[in-house]
């Protein structure tokens, strides 16, 4: 026996899937034309002392650069203040000359380098991604050198094993390292310092960098000269270094000291192991609307996987 | 306090609560909202949520404190924008944030405990907000109604914990909130403290918790 019941919904009152889908269009559409002025606004031309770069295209992406503007006015720098917008504001009060780097621990020959020697080696235009920790994105043209060429300069001992990064300490001008109840610098100790294993180091991605968009670095990028490691998040990049320093010892590194469970050594990034508080799998490309699936090693996993054969990056986050 | 200047001064009030909201606007509009425009109106709209959650619960506490009943005439107008800003923090996320990325944002609500904490304070500010009708609190009635307008106790607590998790540090305004939290529920504690003690001595307290005096 057939039993003939008449549905609740005339077909025609179904919502067709195409319309269910424009709706969603439409609402990302009124979204968008809110976010469009910001988005629309013009760039303005890189400021400082231009440098001359060639482009390195073995390792520059093909991908929209972020907005000069963007990329100098949402910073994390903590010793400028917590805010994206403070290093921006604050960035004056650094003086980047006269500046040196010492290098030195387990080698050879440590050295002194005067930041115009630093500006005197070849220097090559890269055109990297940038994924920070807290979940959004950059593209940037850096100028820089791979670090491999200095450290060779100084000859790392056999028993060298990491390479320790220090930024300067110095509360005037940096001015939330003064300390107070209201700047604690999100629990961070300063000196900040960072730190790599050597041969993540030696790798021809980690760039000394002293410049972007043709030119020297700004103040609040980190100036006048960090490091650049692509594969790792963005807080492992140190800035405004004054020591480079190699070690027998994995040193200790600031934000792995301010919350060790939550920030590794390594941290590499990495889709598949979220932050204890929040997903990796996807990032916000400043300048984008939608989000993008984050990419392991953040894209660079041909030239670096194998650094991590046989480890688990799970329990070395 | 006439009925004129009732109205007038509510309307007052109520063209101050909806500044933030116009201001967020005006900045749209004009191209301001920095590099990252929805994280921007994220944090914008949060922090306007706990902002107007202080205030509510801040009414209380000054009449304890300074004897001044009448702000308590704005708890529903504030309470309620509270809502309202909470709402749009809420569509932001999804709307936005992870465009209807469900799978995500389900896993998200699960896993993260920041998004846990925040998501539950978004669903028990609906009761409130649904019984915050004159009707409803008569179909109530006044004790039960309190009863469950305390939830906005619970609520401040899970807002605490929502704004502490969710930095990659923790930030001195959410310190500062949490502070505030803390004293203004303090001094409700304190004040309860102190009436029972007065109870056993003389005749009791009249002042209710609602404030909402008609």
């Amino acid at each position: 026996m057939v039993i003939k019941r008449a549905s609740k919904f005339k077909a025609s009152e179904i919502t067709d899937r195409k319309v269910y889908l424009n709706r969603r269009a439409f609402m990302a559409g009124a979204t968008a034309l809110l976010l469009a002025p910001s988005a629309a606004r013009a760039d303005s031309t890189p400021q400082g002392e231009s440098l001359k770069a060639t482009r390195n295209p073995k390792y520059s992406l093909e991908e929209k650069q972020t907005k000069y503007d963007d990329a100098t006015s949402y910073n994390n720098f903590y010793e400028f203040g917590m805010d994206k917008e403070d290093p921006k504001k604050y960035a004056k009060t650094l003086k980047t000359r006269p500046w040196t780097v010492m290098v030195d621990g387990l080698v050879q020959k440590p050295k002194r380098y005067d930041i115009d020697d630093l500006l005197r080696f070849p220097l090559e235009e890269r055109v990297y991604a940038l994924r920070c920790v807290e979940g959004w994105s950059m593209v940037l043209p850096w100028i820089g050198f791979p670090l491999a060429v200095l450290l060779k300069q100084v000859e790392p001992l056999g028993k060298a094993k990491f390479v320790e990064f220090t930024t300067l300490k110095d509360p005037e001008q940096f001015p939330a390292q003064k300390p107070s109840i209201f700047s604690f610098g999100g629990g961070l100790e300063w000196p900040y310092t960072e730190g790599l294993r050597l041969d993540e180091a030696m790798h021809p991605l980690t760039l000394l960098t002293v410049g972007m968009y043709g030119h020297v670095l700004p103040n609040q990028d980190g100036a006048p000269v960090r490091v650049v490691i692509p594969w790792k998040y963005g807080f492992k990049s140190a800035k405004s270094l004054v020591r480079i320093q190699l070690t027998e010892n994995q040193p200790p590194t600031a934000w792995n000291v301010a919350a060790p469970n939550e920030y590794g050594f390594y941290s590499n990034v990495n889709p598949t192991v979220d932050h204890p508080r929040w997903s990796q799998a996807t990032e916000r490309r400043i300048g984008e609307f939608l989000r993008r699936k984050t990419l392991m090693f953040n894209g660079y996993a041909d030239e670096v996987a194998s650094l991590y054969a046989g480890m688990d990056l799970k329990k070395d986050y | 306090m006439t009925r004129r200047t009732r109205i007038v001064l509510k309307a007052g009030v109520w063209i101050l609560c909806l500044l933030p909201f116009l201001i967020l606007v005006w900045r749209a509009v004009n191209g301001d909202l920095g590099p990252n425009p929805i994280s921007f109106l994220t944090n914008w709209l949060g922090q306007w949520t706990f902002r107007f959650l202080l205030l509510t619960l801040a009414l209380t506490p000054i009449r304890i404190c300074f004897g001044l009943a009448w702000p308590a005439l704005f708890r529903r107008l504030i309470g309620l924008f509270t809502f309202f800003y909470a709402s749009l923090h809420f569509l932001i996320w999804i709307l936005v944030d992870h465009f209807f990325n469900w799978d995500q944002m389900l896993g998200d609500i699960v896993k993260r405990r920041y998004i846990t904490v925040g998501m539950l304070a978004l669903l028990l500010l609906l009761p409130l907000a649904i019984t915050s009708t004159t009707g409803m609190i008569r179909r109530l009635g006044g004790t039960n109604w309190r009863r469950l307008h305390r939830l906005v106790y619970v609520i401040a607590v899970l807002a605490c914990l929502h704004f502490l998790w969710l930095s990659k540090a923790v930030r001195p305004d959410a310190y500062l909130y949490t502070g505030l939290v803390i004293l203004l529920l303090g001094v409700r504690v304190w004040n309860a403290l102190a009436r029972t003690h007065r109870k056993a001595m003389q005749t009791p307290a009249v002042a209710s918790d609602t404030g909402l005096s008609r």
